[in-house]
């Protein structure tokens, strides 16, 4: 894991201050509100529906089992005993006091963590594959990048002011888990013909009211030359995204007013022209701080362990609800005999994302344990637990049974992403957790969502698509309509390699229908599968939408 | 209409702007008005002739001009640069970064933000990737 220098705990540590002496000014007058604001949210403070709420960054996902403690503790000294883990692998503390903000980050700081750049019009927190480092599919460990935008993109004097926020995810994996399409930019690790290492570079990708999948702008970029890319690309954005309508104003927009093709002429001229620049580019990295940087990610020392684990075999066995969660809850690890454990924060009945202060810290224990002191928060606001030797999985299934983590249900239909919605957020038109907590309670039998297999439900609480509902196979979009929430359903979406927008079904239902209409969709779906083995998105492309709308409006 | 340095406020004493389309007109050590919309290719011919550039800030929110004085200081532009208009303390290291040597605001906004805050500015925090930058030319 990434270690701060003296120039980052310096900086955090001055962010923190700064901050304090910006909030004073404002109380002085000599910030008006629309000025303090930016610089608010740039320090992850937002102004929700009943308090302020902070969102802190989890860089790219990967944190500690001391960092995930002081999670715990704020959320049990500074907020309401929990925290909320985010489709961006953040966690938001939705109750937050603004007197008590100078303390929380100081808290933060002191385990090298922070909440700048969680919000704004700037270049936000980088995300990257949760289980990078980890999985069998890896071409490479996607956080050293990931951690090279962090420092290249923070307090960046040029992009602090951008038109819009500005969302860059990396994988390096085949198989992407880190939504790349979905981004303003989105980073594919690669090699080309001889090996080199490289990025497939997408942009103009995003969710939000407008969806549009990221179209690759270089096919192969010399790793080198990451830096003056990205700053290419940002100064094109910043110089001539619009900035008359914030809801045209992200780069997806100028991509497609632009076209793909002279969007690429200009970053490619603006690129050339770094690279010409006397002693090559300014923003080029040190390779020193990029091999440090890279040390820091280097593997843990794996076990040499035989891959089949005689003492998994014989537990599950005999129990067969462990058999089930391993069965689903745990990936492929590069490493022979370990596993990737996926914790569901999805309890039926229970808020996606929520986990409470007891929870944390029984994460936190697990990470230490069994898991190289490391933890991910997932984009489908899951905790992962990426490094378990599969000797001791029914360990840690057991604790998590008695932490009430031990839901089988990662990938199938009750894990659920949903946004916080009406509860809490002052944009939210309807709320999204009564209807996740609804799902997921009407398909709680282990057997049934078993049976119906991997299967994505996304809610959002309004349009713009922070449960990226766009891209559920079957997406849930909450609004409002003459004071009534309405929910308009979208099928189709995919949020990985073979990314698709979902759509729309037909008109909106009540709250009270949603439920119902799930439960026909899903009745349709078994009834027409070629096999069990069949996912529903691939019936669905087979047979396409008129038998699941049919189902789906049946009543 | 007081120009902040680095120094503190200093009175506005510069000659009257030129337009961009007046630019082949003038003679030398002229001051341009430069459009934010403006490609700064074009006025890159005429760098040996300009004393001023001046950026405008229409709004504090809008970065464009960080990255205009980016582009014309890449160009190879040696003269003064100037961010006139809506510019808050907390942005004066941003703009001096990015190239500016100094900003112009109006006498509200210096009553608002006097001159002790724009000194301190100076001091706020620089980002570590321009730290470790500035430690590895030393080095």
């Amino acid at each position: 894991m990434y270690r701060y220098d003296e120039f980052d705990h310096d900086y955090v540590r001055a962010r923190v201050a700064e901050f304090r002496d910006q909030t004073q000014r404002r109380m002085d007058g000599a910030l008006t509100e629309d000025e303090y604001k930016p610089l608010r949210l740039q320090n992850g403070l937002y102004l929700q529906l009943h308090a302020y709420m902070l969102r802190v960054a989890v860089p790219y996902g990967t944190l500690s089992s001391r960092q995930m403690r002081t999670l715990a503790m704020i959320a049990e000294r500074w907020d309401e005993g929990y925290g909320h883990f985010t489709t961006r692998q953040n966690i938001q503390y939705n109750w937050t006091k603004l007197t008590d903000v100078g303390d929380i980050l100081d808290a933060l700081a002191d385990v090298e963590m922070h909440a700048i750049q969680t919000s704004g019009n700037c270049i936000r927190n980088v995300t990257a594959d949760h289980f990078a480092g980890a999985a069998a599919d890896e071409i490479e460990d996607p956080r050293p990048t990931a951690e090279l935008i962090r420092q290249w993109s923070t307090a960046h004097p040029e992009f602090a002011f951008l038109p819009r926020k500005f969302k860059v995810a990396v994988t390096g994996s085949p198989n992407d888990r880190a939504v790349t399409k979905a981004h303003d930019i989105g980073l594919r690790m690669l090699r080309d013909a001889d090996g080199n290492p490289g990025y497939e570079v997408i942009v103009g990708g995003g969710l939000g009211r407008t969806p549009m999948i990221g179209k690759v702008i270089r096919d192969f970029l010399p790793k080198a030359d990451l830096l003056p890319y990205l700053e290419a690309i940002l100064r094109v954005y910043n110089l001539h995204g619009r900035r008359d309508n914030k809801y045209k104003a992200r780069i997806k927009i100028l991509v497609h007013e632009t076209g793909i093709e002279d969007m690429r002429a200009s970053v490619e001229a603006e690129f050339e022209r770094q690279m010409r620049e006397e002693g090559g580019p300014v923003v080029l990295a040190d390779p020193k701080q990029v091999e440090r940087i890279e040390a820091y990610f280097a593997p843990p020392a794996f076990a040499d362990l035989p891959a089949k684990s005689d003492a998994l075999d014989a537990a599950m066995a005999s129990d067969p609800a462990l058999a089930a969660w391993v069965a689903t809850n745990t990936s492929e690890h590069r490493a022979n005999g370990y596993s990737i454990v996926t914790v569901a924060i999805k309890g039926t009945g229970e808020a996606p994302g929520d986990a409470t202060t007891a929870q944390m810290r029984a994460l936190a224990d697990l990470g230490e344990r069994y898991s190289h002191d490391e933890l991910r928060i997932s984009h489908e606001q899951n905790v992962i637990l990426p490094h378990v030797k599969r000797d001791d999985l029914p360990a840690v299934y057991a604790a998590l049974q008695k932490a009430e983590l031990a839901s089988a249900n990662a990938g199938l239909i009750t894990d659920i992403i949903a946004c916080p919605g009406l509860d809490y957020c002052a944009l939210a038109t309807a709320r999204s957790i009564p209807v996740a907590q609804d799902l997921s309670e009407r398909f709680a039998e282990p057997a049934r969502a078993k049976a119906i297999g991997n299967f994505t439900i996304k809610i959002s609480g309004c349009i713009n698509a922070c449960g990226h509902h766009h891209v559920g196979h079957v997406g849930i979009l909450g609004l409002e309509k003459s004071g009534i929430e309405n929910y308009q359903i979208t099928l189709g979406g995919d949020h990985t390699e073979t990314m698709a927008v979902g759509e729309r079904a037909g008109p909106g239902m009540s709250a009270a229908e949603v439920g119902p209409a799930i439960e026909r969709l899903v009745d349709a779906y078994l009834e027409r599968r070629s096999n069990d083995d069949e996912r529903f998105i691939d019936t669905y492309r087979r047979l396409g939408a008129e038998p699941f709308k049919d189902a789906l409006y049946a009543a | 209409m007081p120009i902040v340095t680095d120094t503190g406020f200093v009175p506005d004493d510069s000659p009257a702007l030129v337009a961009l389309e007046d630019i082949a007109v003038g003679g030398e050590g002229i001051a341009l008005d430069m459009p934010l919309d403006a490609d700064p290719e074009v006025v890159a011919p005429h760098f040996n002739r300009i004393g001023l550039i001046v950026i405008p800030f229409p709004s504090f929110a809008d970065g464009r001009g960080f990255s205009l004085a980016q582009r014309l200081r890449a160009l190879g532009y040696r003269g003064t640069l100037r961010a006139n208009g809506h510019v808050i303390t907390d942005q004066y290291p941003f703009a001096r970064f990015c190239g500016f040597d100094e900003v112009q605001i109006d006498d509200a906004l210096a009553t608002r933000q006097p001159e002790d805050l724009w000194l301190a500015a100076k001091d706020r925090p620089v980002p570590p990737f321009l730290k470790r930058k500035a430690q590895a030319w030393v080095a």
